[in-house]
């Protein structure tokens, strides 16, 4: 319940953020809402010498209409995700699963850059973000630069982020059509997903993300492939399972997993082509 | 008009809502240390050494103790049980469970006591572990090897290999009742500090004079030494019955080190500290004739007790006594062992054995339906105990007391709609719908005072027309506050506000039994009711004396609370009067106590009605109706039970679908969180809908049951029973709890793959 | 080490030098001395510690004290401080709509989850809008909030009729 003994920084500006982060290395820690890194800290899984909280910097709050990309700030918090208008009209997907996080007291200090960032592949939002094509902006010592949702995560709980790279917004496509498909099945309703499975249409066929179906979010490129080829969904959902590594634990066996993202698959693109 | 059987609000509630209850960690206590456990990582294994230096030197330890610098006797198991198992105080050579304290470091702060812990390095030599009780039945692995077995209770004997000899209709089911969490909200918390020489030791407890006792005990200390207070209780549930090691040795540190000594655990700690409930193995087997009636049943079970000998290791005493439920079953035969394993130790949990005696016969009962082609709704009714025939003794020789079994039953299937109900699953079958409707029935009787032992109670009448009431048990969110103050009014005829209710405090309540096993209302409730008509009996004599009547002519005018001479209303005594007469009289202040002796054990009973949705690609199981029909005798205040109910079912419904503790092979926890323990939430559950039968008791003068532990014990199998019918017609004639999405899934499957 | 912090607490400013590890929950706590909030996990599951920080419901177990610097924060003492200690029957009635909803629909029993549960209530009822909040938005918005007494039925009551009185319930 108590965190180990850290140092503590809230840096006035992105610039000097960066600086703490490129001076500090891998013992510095970015705190945001703080969702994802306070509970490990808690209970001492993890245990960063230095936290940057960077969660008062306003110029990373914000919704911005670019026309065909909706620009997220990365402080923007579950909440204000979900509630956004321009959010709700154009990418509705996005704050249907934003508010659909967690409960409502992590929402209301969980961030959407956070989660993106913490790289978990149980998460909702980067499932999201790889259904509708959509990138992330990082900055760093040397500038800014563009990350496509599909070589953003790595690995376990790993990104494409550097050490001293901050996350500076999402970047969504506004889909060809706001339908949508988003299903998850979890053990209680505050729980991560035990499988879950993201449709957003496109011009031709449909994105898929898939949720906790590997140590990283995943595209269900077989099946995204089978519907530009213009199987029918149900089909094309059979393939859901292909290149992926679920893993097995209290909740499900990888074998479950597998027939679940067929089948969650199957529903979202059901929904997103009602 | 009576105050009783009202819906009365409850007298304890603007404190909690306004400034939040007083709990033992929000007791002040000037200059206290923060004590902190290191504890086992391992399940089974022997301590090689224990590198206690860099948390001595560490800032803020005052001192770090191990078994060898406590100089305490182990604790014995209690009577019944195998007296060679008993539990070293810190581990001792060996630990026996992950959990298990090793060594206590006390420090100036929390942060500090933590931070020290941390830097203990303990080094095992690893021993082989037993999780599962039918390996640890075998013996192959000792959790005491002088003991020469792993068994600590044996109520097993031979079996009658003609027990079901003539049954047109036999089945045999393996039920597991899986190990589960208690989770009160609050955690495990102790304060104690020396006041005038004397131990004064604050406890979050269902009974402070049993940690009076068991401190007095453990620590060699003499009554008049030790003087407990359990204030605000956040939730018991069974598992604060009695305190744990970690308590008793705050009460050892307090007088070690002469300081003030405080200890809160957090949760991961308490979900390898506090102790687990459930955990049996249990084997059914039913029989009887084609037409339904059951002549025949046989229950065997294996008790998982954990790694020393606890509570839980007891429980299937109370099991056997419910085995047969609410059947007139001729042939009854019941086996149990208790057996060690290298896990949590097992306690009391809401039901404490007699959840377990129901979920084997009611599952059974839909087991021998279902092989007789029989509507479960039919059977039952055929082979209750009929009204008739109470008191009734079953063929283990429990006697209960009352009974109208089928009356409950009626309503609850009223309530539910039930024909409608089969109709609409019958349609969805037809159609061959994606989610599948699930109807399950549980008709239960359990014993509520199980125990031996009565119960204090006394009322005072202050000179300012103040009532004080002490009592011998104590709440954790029971409303003891407002029932013992409406059977106080009833009786002597004063307003609620004028009543106080005094409890969980040792030096002012003499005796006491705590609460648990359902015990509080109708012993506890009882004694308070006993002691207000020996009031009134005083005041009548004393009012009296004022008036210059004869007692006997005397009244008390209860809708005033005065006394008046029969006939002339107008000269009256009012009981503040009555209150300083007595001490101007007497001497002493107009008061009564008693002892309510314990007259038998009540058995409440009801049906319950689970209605479930399941989705049989996903295999995700919702409870989308529970109705819950329960008869516990005279119900003093409906509001307060149906909380009882509404909280008791819901932690029944979590059983049959969602809660399990679960150990790998080795021995290593895995839900040792809320994250990954799936304690229900409000998301999971419906309303529910509960209605009471009441028939009365003649075994107190309330005539009233126990309510605690009624919906915990007839929601688990009704919910468990609609799982398994949801999926019926598939073929699936058994799905063990929780009935998680994989688990359903796969039974589908399996039915499919044999059809 | 340590922090120099100043944070608004029902009102009232609460300046104190803490360890830069200080959960917000163990600065109200300890050194505000506020022992209505209760702790009842340690991974942001049950909500017991539920506060609100500018009006809206957080875990204050999952902040630091730093992060709430110079904030707002509303604890269950801070609810209806007019409505006293509970001592006061006179004053208990001027209690919030939620607590007093609690009251009358039995909402609560040890209590050890009622300080929790009122705020999170209260905020979910404040950020509804209109003519929205029916049983099954109150069963997903108290999610986050852990009961082991009340078996949620009654609290889920006190909810709609809370909601009801300020216009949120759906109609």
């Amino acid at each position: 319940m108590i965190p180990a003994p850290f140092e503590y920084a809230r840096p006035s500006s992105l610039e000097e953020a960066i600086g703490l982060l490129a001076e500090r290395g891998e013992e510095a820690k970015l705190l945001a809402g703080g969702h994802s890194l306070l509970p490990l800290m808690k209970l001492r899984l993890a245990t960063p010498a230095l936290l940057v909280d960077i969660g008062r910097l306003e110029e990373l709050c914000y919704v911005r209409d670019e026309g065909d990309v909706v620009a997220v700030g990365a402080l923007t918090t579950h909440d204000t995700a979900s509630r956004h208008e321009l959010l709700r009209q154009k990418i509705p997907v996005f704050s249907a699963v934003a508010g659909q996080i967690g409960d409502p007291q992590v929402r209301h200090r969980g961030t959407v850059g956070g989660s993106v960032a913490h790289g978990d592949a149980a998460s909702d939002l980067p499932a999201v973000l790889l259904a509708l094509g959509g990138s992330v902006v990082a900055v760093g010592p040397d500038g800014r630069r563009e990350i496509p949702a599909d070589q953003f995560h790595l690995g376990f709980l790993e990104t494409a982020l550097a050490e001293d790279e901050v996350l500076l917004e999402l970047r969504l496509p506004v889909p060809a059509h706001p339908a949508y498909g988003f299903e998850k099945l979890t053990k209680r309703a505050q729980d991560w997903a035990i499988v879950g499975a993201v449709a957003v249409r496109r011009e031709e066929g449909a994105g898929l993300g898939l949720i906790n179906m590997a140590s990283v979010p995943l595209r269900a490129a077989a099946v995204e492939e089978a519907l530009a080829a213009g199987a029918p969904p149900a089909e094309a959902a059979e393939r859901a399972d292909e290149g992926t590594e679920p893993a097995g634990d209290l909740n499900a066996s990888p074998e479950f997993r597998r027939h679940l993202a067929r089948v969650l698959t199957r529903r979202a693109l059901e929904k997103a082509f009602a | 008009m009576s105050i009783l059987g009202n819906r009365v609000l409850r007298r304890e509630d603007p404190k909690f809502l306004t400034v939040g209850g007083t709990y033992v960690g929000d007791i002040p206590i000037e200059g206290a240390l923060h004590a902190s456990f290191v504890r086992s990582s391992l399940a089974h294994g022997r301590i090689e050494s224990v590198d206690l230096e860099e948390a001595v030197a560490a800032p803020g330890v005052v001192a770090v103790y191990t078994a060898a610098d406590l100089g305490l006797a182990p604790l014995a198991p209690m009577g019944l049980l195998n007296q060679e198992m008993k539990r070293p105080l810190l581990a001792e050579g060996v630990v026996r469970y992950v959990g298990e304290p090793i060594a206590l470091i006390l420090a100036e702060s929390p942060a500090a006591a933590v931070d020290a812990a941390e830097a203990v390095i303990v080094d095992y030599e690893p021993l082989e572990a037993v999780v599962d009780p039918s390996q640890a039945l075998e013996g192959g692995v000792l959790l005491f090897p002088e003991a020469g077995t792993n068994v600590v209770f044996d109520l097993s004997s031979e079996e009658d290999p003609e027990l079901f000899s003539g049954c047109e209709v036999v089945v045999s089911q393996r039920i597991v009742n899986q190990r589960l969490a208690p989770c009160p909200l609050e955690v495990r918390s102790a304060a104690a500090e020396m006041v005038e020489g004397r131990l004064r030791f604050y406890a979050s407890t269902q009974g402070a004079h049993g940690v009076k006792d068991e401190l007095c005990s453990a620590l060699g200390l003499p009554p008049e030494q030790v003087h407990v207070i359990s204030p605000d209780v956040g939730g018991g549930f069974g598992a604060k019955g009695g305190p744990y090691v970690e308590e008793l040795l705050i009460g050892w540190c307090a007088r070690e080190t002469g300081r003030p000594v405080r200890w809160t655990e957090s949760r991961s700690e308490s979900m390898l500290g506090l102790g687990h409930g459930r955990a049996q193995i249990q084997q059914v087997t039913i029989g009887g004739t084609r037409s339904g009636r059951i002549e025949a049943y046989r229950l065997s079970i294996l008790q998982d007790s954990g790694g020393y000998a606890d509570v839980g290791a007891v429980l299937p005493f109370l099991t056997r006594q419910m085995t047969p439920g609410v059947y007139d079953i001729e042939r009854v035969e019941f086996h149990s062992r208790s057996v060690l394993t290298n896990t949590m130790p097992t306690v009391a949990y809401r039901g404490a054995g007699r959840p377990e005696a129901t979920a084997a016969i009611e599952r059974a009962v839909d087991c021998f339906a279902a092989a007789a082609g029989l509507d479960p709704a039919e059977v039952r009714r055929a082979n209750f105990i009929p009204k008739a025939s109470f008191p009734h003794t079953t063929a283990m020789g429990t006697e209960y007391d009352s009974g109208d079994y089928e009356k409950a039953f009626d309503l609850a299937l009223e309530m539910a709609g039930y024909d409608e109900l089969r109709a609409e699953q019958e349609r969805r079958r037809q159609r061959g719908d994606r989610c599948q409707l699930g109807i399950g029935l549980s008709s239960y009787v359990e014993i509520t005072a199980p125990v031996s032992g009565g119960e204090f109670g006394a009322v005072e009448v202050r000179p300012d027309g103040k009532v004080i009431v002490r009592t011998g048990t104590s709440p954790h969110g029971q409303g003891h506050a407002t029932a013992w103050s409406m059977i106080v009014a009833e009786q002597m005829g004063v307003p609620l506000e004028q009543i106080e209710v005094i409890h969980g405090d040792t030096d002012i309540v003499p005796r006491g039994g705590g609460t648990g096993g359902s015990r509080s209302l109708q012993l506890g409730g009882s004694a308070v009711h006993k002691a207000a008509v020996d009031v009134v009996e005083r005041a009548r004599r004393l009012a009296a004396d004022e008036l210059e009547a004869n007692p006997d002519d005397i009244v008390l005018d209860r809708s005033l609370g005065l006394f008046h001479v029969a006939g002339t209303p107008a000269i009256t005594k009012s009981w503040a009067e009555l209150g300083a007469a007595s001490l101007e009289r007497e001497g002493e202040p107009l008061a009564a106590e008693t002892d309510f002796e314990h007259p038998g054990s009540t058995f409440p009973f009801g049906t319950h009605v689970a209605v479930v949705e399941i989705d049989t690609e996903t295999g995700q199981t919702r409870l989308v109706r529970h109705i819950a029909v329960d008869d516990a005798g005279r119900i003093m205040n409906p509001l307060l039970a149906e909380g009882q109910v509404h909280g008791g079912v819901a932690q029944g419904a979590a059983q049959a679908l969602l809660e399990e503790f679960v150990y790998d092979t080795e021995g290593n926890p895995l839900t040792t969180n809320l994250a990954d323990y799936s304690f229900i939430s409000a998301a999971e559950l419906p309303s529910f809908e509960t209605a009471f039968t009441e028939t009365p008791t003649s075994r107190n003068p309330l005539g009233s049951k126990g309510i605690g532990e009624s919906g915990t014990i007839g929601s688990t199998p009704a919910v468990h029973n609609a799982v398994v019918d949801a999926l019926a017609h598939l073929g699936v004639r058994h799905v063990d709890m929780p009935a998680t999405p994989e688990r359903v899934w796969r039974a589908i499957r399996e039915a499919k793959g044999a059809a | 080490m340590s922090l120099e912090l100043e944070i608004t607490l029902n009102g009232k400013k609460v300046a104190a030098e803490v360890e830069e590890r200080t959960l917000l929950v163990h600065f109200i706590r300890d050194v505000a001395g506020l022992k209505g909030t209760n702790i009842g996990c340690d991974t942001t599951s049950c909500g017991a510690c539920t506060v609100l920080l500018d009006g809206r419901s957080v875990k204050s177990c999952t902040l630091l004290a730093a992060q709430a610097e110079g904030r707002q924060v509303t604890t269950i003492e801070g609810l209806s401080p007019e409505a006293g200690d509970g001592s006061d029957p006179a004053a208990s009635e001027r209690m919030h709509p939620v607590q007093r909803a609690f009251h009358e629909n039995h909402g609560l029993q040890c209590g050890y989850c009622t300080p929790g549960m009122v705020l999170a209530i209260a905020s979910l009822i404040d950020e509804a809008e209109p003519g929205t909040l029916d049983e099954e938005a109150i069963r997903l918005g108290l999610e986050g909030n852990l009961c082991r007494c009340t078996g949620y039925h009654n609290i889920v009551a006190a909810a709609l009729a809370a909601a009801r009185q300020t216009g949120a319930a759906r109609r």
